[in-house]
């Protein structure tokens, strides 16, 4: 297991450069987001690109109606996100059945490897089965030389078969947070 | 029930719409959506049967997406209510072509007239500007309905948020399209998209 505070693993740190490069292949231009350690890289990416729009939101759910707009409005979005905020979507995951959106949804996991946190776990436990009971499929990635691909497919599906999509990005990818006094 | 002197709201809504343009209007779950719906379908409805507090988020997705567009969310106290943290990202974003407003009936209509938290006071209007919303508007006569519509046109000078006072009755349902798919393939037809 390591740590999200060590950069040595040059693995460790291309990952989210990877998920970058596909979502400006993808033409992706919202990029709704609710923070997340694990994502904060990938963030300052979108916040830095003129042709992407990032869109800071309130609560999860916010990003996935965010979406349906941009879907309607001719643009493709990402919604980053952790694992606790996948339940705060629930209801408005019907969006993505009712329009058949080209959804895709980035998630860092915690409360599955390595957690400090018990807070942290029960969403955590049940994050991939709310996605595939609310009709999204599920995607993941553990190992960094995997992500490129997996979120490639996850892409691919989303924005060419319309066939909502969620990628969880495994705390064992990301590390466990470490709390320190 | 209803005070004196509240407006009718499909006669706001039918203002608000009657030199739309080229304008999207999105309308959120429950009555607002009949009140589009009643004022004329629209390649450009956006008719909302759930996803209850999603509607400002879908009318801000698609003013990002089209910023030279007009897009306007017309929704009820209730659903605002539920989706009153929107309004701050909306504050942050600041899309000029964004204008929001709330038909304020102080119930929630379809369930029974249950009196909503704006009938104790709850002030949108200040939520709005207090989330950084700048052009904001509390209307109660047909005369500064009128006034308003127009602006809608400016795409440049918004984001704005207006609260109407309605009346709170119960009028009989315009059925919009309910199939979400047929509702957003026209929207993006209209707009020049083609199918996948």
């Amino acid at each position: 297991m390591h740590v999200r505070a060590e950069s040595s693993d040059e693995q460790a740190t291309a990952w989210p450069e990877d998920i970058f490069e596909i979502l400006q292949r993808f033409d992706v231009r919202q990029v709704p987001y609710v923070p997340d350690a694990g994502h904060s890289q990938l963030i300052n990416r979108v916040l830095g690109e003129p042709s992407m729009r990032a869109v800071p939101l309130t609560t999860e759910e916010e990003g996935v109606a965010l979406l349906a707009g941009a879907w309607a409005g001719g643009q493709r979005g990402a919604l980053l996100m952790q694992s606790s905020g996948v339940g705060n979507c629930i209801n408005m995951f019907s969006l993505t059945q009712i329009f058949r959106l080209p959804f895709l949804t980035l998630v860092t996991m915690r409360g599955e490897w390595g957690e400090f946190n018990p807070w942290q776990v029960p969403m955590g436990s049940s994050t991939q089965a709310v996605f595939e009971l609310s009709g999204i499929k599920v995607l993941r990635a553990s190992r960094a030389d995997e992500v490129r691909d997996v979120v490639e497919a996850a892409a691919g599906q989303a924005y060419n078969a319309c066939t909502p999509t969620a990628v969880l990005l495994s705390q064992r990818l990301i590390g466990a947070k470490v709390f320190t006094k | 029930m209803s005070k004196a002197n509240l407006l009718d709201r499909r006669q706001v809504v039918a203002s608000l719409l009657a030199d739309r343009k080229g304008a999207i209007a999105i309308g959120g779950l429950g009555a607002s959506t009949y009140d589009i719906a009643a004022a004329g379908d629209h390649d450009r409805n956006f008719y909302l049967w759930g996803a209850m507090g999603g509607a400002v988020m879908i009318g801000l997705g698609i003013a990002l997406a089209q910023p030279k567009l007009p897009v306007v969310v017309i929704t009820g106290d209730g659903e605002m209510l539920m989706g009153m943290g929107s309004l701050a990202t909306v504050g942050l974003q600041k899309p000029g072509n964004l204008t929001i407003v709330v038909l304020d009936n102080e119930a929630y209509g379809e369930t029974g007239g249950q009196a909503s938290h704006t009938a104790a006071g709850a002030d949108l209007v200040g939520v709005a500007k207090a989330c950084g919303i700048d052009k904001v508007f509390s209307m109660t006569t047909m005369a500064e309905v009128e006034a308003f519509a127009p602006s809608l046109q400016d795409v440049s000078a918004g984001p704005r948020f207006a609260s109407v006072k309605i009346d709170a009755a119960n009028l009989e349902r315009a059925l919009s399209n309910r199939d979400g798919t047929f509702i957003v393939n026209r929207i993006r037809g209209s707009l020049g998209f083609k199918p996948i």
